[in-house]
């Protein structure tokens, strides 16, 4: 083997690394252009956006499914983001170094990484039969809320840590208590870090399927949901339907709720970056 | 009065803490109490190394095995493209790339994290898939192979970023001391920062593998859905999540098809579970 001088393997070695970098992020890219340039025409055709399907979804529009996804997106960062602070809060703020706090963070590690189909299975046990809420947007909330806590949990808890420790002595000190401390110091500090990973998991939520599957999405409803006992269409579901079970439909239609799941996941992207830059500039510390 | 109402709010922060330990308990009791129901009409050890699914027969049998190999040869298949990669590039992000490019590539990374599951599987479909059957002339280009693939560059943000933590957490003065005895960067990068976030790096890749064991709604639109042991990585195959998916929409609830589809959840769960262990136990090691 020729031994290559410090120097050149060094150079060679750079370009490699360089070279995986391009492969890791190219495909990611390619298929965000593709979906673009299939899918975009749909901004043109309002039609698409704003009728009921009809025809057996081949004709008509896919209105009910962005109103189903919204829906399930606004309930369950309502239900998920307060309990998701309060957890971060009491491990951040309040938890000692003892057995139930470790068991806590272990539960965490472990909830986030149970698979999205199993949280299906939870969400069909518990809600849908047990509690017999029914295959329901309510019962979809409920287990969305469950697999997005752990996320919730992870980011709030990383930015209330980024608070400096001594924002909270200076506090303490001057005879404030524990949580008005947290209130008024701690948590308006950690916000811009906690609304970056809310806004993350919201566009994390716009496209899970698995677990909802079984728990609160239809095939096809003629109508938009009443209540919160009804099914809802969401668009990644629409989306698996009409690639994989409806054999004649037209491609473009399939792309065109492709792009419509990616623009709201992009732009949650990119609301998140724009926080980061804007609070980082205006930190005071 | 004021003493009192902090003291609700304290105790109620305290509740939110412990639901976490409350979730995981109730998943695993719910996925137990219907597994049990189903291993009392069906032997255990059957279902575990049974070469047969046929949960519609007059004489159902309930075999994981072909979905186990199933889920562990999609899992492999993508780790090989995606670790050797992912570790790259995050060495790259860290130690190489200036500050603005570093930026945008984190961002980069970020965005691929949220493509949902359903497009990949979707843009699979169109490109990967007929690619495969057409340049190896094979009869179907659903295949373990097109999965492994797709799911790589699904896997990559998990393990370039949590990879890229473990780099960036390695104190400075190491490299300092490596390049102050004369060694290159590359040679400080390779023997001194390489070694040190190692645990890192094989946290990132536990916890690639247990988001890969998981995945669902590309994986059934890719690797065919065919239920049998595959004869290579060409072969249509059936992972254990996909199973759960395709078959639960259709299963009379409460009869075995129904409790089979809770065993393999909880086969999943346990699975994952583990992985998720290991890689907690070296993310730990590393601080």
């Amino acid at each position: 083997m020729i031994k290559l001088s410090p120097r050149l393997s060094q150079k060679i070695s750079y370009l490699l690394l360089f070279l995986a970098t391009v492969l890791a992020i190219v495909p990611g890219l390619l298929i965000i252009s593709i979906i673009i340039a299939k899918g975009k025409d749909v901004f043109f055709a309002w039609d698409f956006l704003t009728l009921m399907p009809i025809n057996g979804m081949l004709d008509g529009g896919i209105f009910p499914a962005i109103i189903g996804t919204l829906l399930l997106i606004i309930i369950t960062i309502f239900l998920s983001l307060p309990i998701g602070i309060g957890a971060a809060i009491y491990l951040n703020e309040y938890a000692k170094d003892n057995l139930l706090t470790r068991m806590i963070k272990l539960s965490i590690v472990n909830l986030a990484g149970v698979p999205s189909i199993v949280y299906g299975l939870f969400g069909l046990g518990i809600f849908v039969m047990y509690l017999k809420l029914g295959v329901s947007i309510i019962a979809g909330v409920l287990t969305l809320s469950v697999m997005e806590l752990p996320v919730i949990i992870t980011t709030s808890r990383s930015a209330l840590k980024s608070v400096p420790y001594l924002f909270r002595e200076a506090s303490l000190s001057l005879g404030v208590s524990r949580w008005d401390t947290i209130k008024y110091i701690v948590l308006p500090n950690a916000i811009p870090g906690i609304l970056t990973g809310v806004i993350l998991s919201i566009a994390r939520i716009a496209g899970e399927t698995a677990p909802l599957l079984f728990t609160a999405v239809a095939f096809y409803t003629p109508y938009l949901p009443h209540s919160i006992y009804d099914q809802v269409m969401i668009l990644p579901y629409h989306l698996y339907i009409t690639a994989t079970q409806i054999p004649n439909i037209g491609k473009d239609r399939i792309f065109a709720t492709a792009f419509m799941l990616l623009m709201i996941v992009l732009t949650m992207n990119f609301i998140a970056i724009i926080i980061r830059i804007y609070f980082r500039k205006n930190r005071k510390w | 009065m004021k003493k009192t109402k902090n003291t609700i709010i304290e105790i109620i922060i305290f509740m939110c803490g412990t639901l976490s330990v409350i979730f995981v308990v109730s998943i695993f009791i719910f996925l137990l109490k219907e597994s049990l129901g189903f291993f009392r009409e069906y032997n255990i050890l059957k279902f575990i190394t049974g070469r047969n699914w046929y949960p519609d027969s007059n004489e159902p049998s309930f075999g994981i095995f072909p979905m186990v190999i199933g889920s562990f040869l999609v899992t492999f298949g993508a780790c090989i493209i995606a670790v050797p990669i992912g570790v790259m590039a995050a060495l790259y992000i860290s130690e190489i790339a200036p500050k603005y490019v570093h930026d945008i590539l984190k961002f980069l990374v970020e965005l691929m994290a949220t493509i949902p599951s359903v497009v990949i599987g979707l843009i699979g479909m169109c490109t990967i898939v007929p690619f495969v059957k057409n340049f190896f002339n094979i009869p179907t280009g659903l295949t373990a192979f097109s999965g492994s693939i797709m799911l790589a560059f699904m896997v990559m943000p998990t393990i370039v970023t949590i990879s890229e933590d473990a780099i960036h957490s390695v104190p400075w003065k190491y490299r300092e001391g490596a390049l102050a005895l004369g060694a290159t960067k590359w040679q400080a990068i390779r023997r001194i920062v390489l070694k040190e976030a190692r645990p890192g790096i094989i946290a990132a890749i536990m916890l690639g593998i247990g988001r890969l064991i998981g995945e669902t709604m590309a994986v059934m639109m890719i690797t065919g859905n065919s239920a049998s042991i595959p004869k290579s990585i060409f072969s249509p195959v059936r992972t254990m999540t996909a199973t759960i998916a395709a078959e639960m929409g259709e299963v009379v609830k409460c009869d075995i098809h129904y409790k089979a589809l809770f065993a393999v959840g909880l086969v999943l769960f346990i699975i994952t579970f583990i992985v998720n262990f290991i890689a907690d136990f070296f993310l730990g090691k590393n601080k």
